[in-house]
């Protein structure tokens, strides 16, 4: 509770109960208002706060609703059967894994290296703007854009045809500025008196990201990854030109394989699919695996860095 | 270790950019001596410290000229190793700043970051020197544990010893206990006493009466120039310069 000290006329502070107590009808009055004012403004922002979760709640109700019936086992570990009209989804379920995986070894490596590069050794000035224009302008480049520069890049000019390799390349560029904006905000967060503490013992700079700072920002990096992880999974775009096709009636078991994917599943279900009113149930049920999946991505990344920041 | 080393600082000049911060300071540090660096807030007694084991060399601005030396070698000669320089002037800052690892590790680090790898004798000198540092009996139950998890004095005298596992030629302590309670400022304070034996100490303080007890000899400066600098007891008693003998008496800092 704030205190307000009153001034009288003397110049010296007047700090009594009378003074503090609102005992005119005026003050009351005033104070009345400003208490209902402060409290619609906090149930506004209350409002707006469970209005996310509402979102949420209703997205995967609805997804449930309709899609639950598909689920079961099969649904989970066969392949699609009768075009499309029976079976199950592993080919898609696989073939999402393979690209999320693919897209964080290649998004990983590089986004930490980036994002240690830009805070630990970069010097202000003007290579620096451009390589941070760069990476803000990389991010928000358009999915579907990622997916024609990988079909024009990958697929077709370094020949590696349709396959996991060029999907998960497409994806690993879309997924960059994400590992790089999350590694970069973990860095910022180690306090600057653990490198000078390292520093003033006769370590050089490497030693003292390699052995200080890095295992300092591992919970906040390794968030990211996983965020990065559970966006690539999510991502239609950028593997329908790369990666992904209608159907395919083997599991990958090279990289220049191509393979199905949940998202695209759902896309080709809906629109291309031989029936899709009658299909209408596995197409939820996709979604629904589908976002199972991410959300669970999600909520693991949040409780592992629950976890670390704990054990720290 | 052998330790008679000199230090030096002659005609140094510091600039923050254009930030004229000290003026032609020109200073001795004697073995086995307690040096104390003392004036009010501003007066560019940190950033002196930092000199000596070239930390400011982080910032980008700065700037110094003239020269500072470590048993007659210049520390800022074009030959000079930053990372060994470091590692024979330890340095102890205002905040303890352990590493979020277990005591153990925090001490072992400056070892192991010098290529140490005989497990032994990493496990000896982290033992002599929380001995040295006077937390041994505290912590060794529990000296794989965080160091988080100590108090405050407790952390600011792990940071003391992680200091002295490297076995520097010169502690430099930048308010030490500045920021600790009473009691552990004295058990700071008791350990400088101890550690004067071995090493050569500098020390930043705000705190006259601190200076008083703990150094033998003490330097005032204003505003980035050495007012004066003699042995302790002179300076606290009979100080020769008028800005000196105000500052002590209170009537200005």
């Amino acid at each position: 509770m704030q205190q307000t000290r009153v001034q009288d006329q003397a110049g010296g502070s007047v700090l009594s109960q009378e003074n503090m107590a609102a005992h005119t009808d005026r003050s009351r009055a005033l104070l009345g208002r400003r208490r209902l004012f402060q409290n619609i403004t906090f149930w506004l922002f209350r409002l707006s706060a469970a209005l996310n979760g509402i979102a949420l709640l209703v997205v995967v109700y609805f997804l449930v609703a309709r899609g639950w019936r598909a689920i079961n086992w099969t649904f989970l570990t066969q392949p699609p059967m009768d075009s499309m009209t029976k079976g199950g989804i592993l080919p898609c379920i696989v073939g999402t894994a393979c690209l999320s995986v693919g897209a964080i070894l290649v998004a990983f490596p590089i986004g930490v290296a980036s994002a240690i590069y830009l805070h630990e050794y970069a010097r202000p000035g003007r290579v620096l703007r451009v390589i941070r224009l760069g990476i803000n302008n990389l991010a928000g480049v358009p999915s579907v854009v990622f997916g024609l520069f990988g079909l024009a890049f990958f697929v077709v000019w370094l020949d590696m045809g349709v396959s996991v390799l060029a999907g998960s390349l497409t994806l690993g560029a879309l997924t960059l500025p994400v590992i790089i904006g999350a590694s970069e905000e973990a860095l910022r967060s180690v306090p600057d008196t653990y490198r000078e503490a390292s520093l003033g013992l006769g370590a050089t700079k490497w030693q003292t990201i390699y052995r200080v700072v890095l295992p300092a920002a591992l919970p906040g990096v390794l968030t990211g990854a996983i965020l990065g992880i559970s966006r690539a999974a999510g991502e239609t775009a950028p593997i329908m030109f790369t990666a992904a096709v209608f159907y395919t009636p083997s599991l990958p078991s090279s990289p220049f394989d191509e393979i199905m994917a949940l998202p695209y599943h759902i896309y080709v279900l809906a629109t291309a699919g031989t029936e899709i009113e009658a299909t209408r149930h596995l197409q939820y049920g996709t979604a629904l695996v589908l976002i199972v999946l991410v959300l669970g991505l999600n909520l693991s990344a949040i409780i592992y860095r629950a976890r670390l920041r704990k054990r720290m | 270790m052998n330790n008679v080393p000199k230090m030096r600082i002659k005609d140094l000049d510091f600039f923050y950019g254009d930030f004229h911060c000290l003026h032609k300071v020109c200073l001795e540090f004697h073995a086995n001596q307690v040096t104390a660096l003392i004036g009010p807030s501003g007066c560019g007694k940190s950033t002196l410290l930092r000199c000596l084991n070239r930390m400011n060399d982080l910032i980008p601005t700065s700037r110094v000229q003239g020269d500072v030396l470590l048993e007659d070698q210049s520390i800022y000669g074009p030959d000079v190793d930053v990372v060994t320089l470091r590692r024979n002037i330890g340095m102890v800052f205002q905040k303890p700043n352990p590493f979020p690892k277990s005591i153990f590790e925090n001490v072992a680090y400056g070892l192991r970051v010098n290529g140490v790898k005989d497990k032994l004798y990493i496990q000896e000198r982290v033992e002599k020197s929380l001995q040295e540092a006077a937390l041994w009996d505290e912590v060794k139950d529990r000296i794989h544990e965080s160091a988080l998890g100590l108090s405050g004095g407790q952390q600011q005298r792990l940071c003391i010893a992680r200091a002295m596992a490297v076995e520097p030629a010169v502690l430099l302590m930048d308010e030490p206990a500045s920021a600790l309670d009473p009691i552990a400022t004295q058990k700071i304070e008791e350990l400088i006493h101890k550690l004067k034996k071995t090493y050569t100490i500098i020390i930043v303080t705000h705190n006259m009466q601190q200076a008083a007890r703990v150094s033998d000899v003490t330097a005032f400066f204003y505003l980035g120039e050495l007012i004066e600098v003699d042995q302790t007891k002179k300076i606290f008693t009979r100080p020769s310069s008028q800005k000196t003998s105000d500052y002590i008496t209170g009537r200005f800092g």
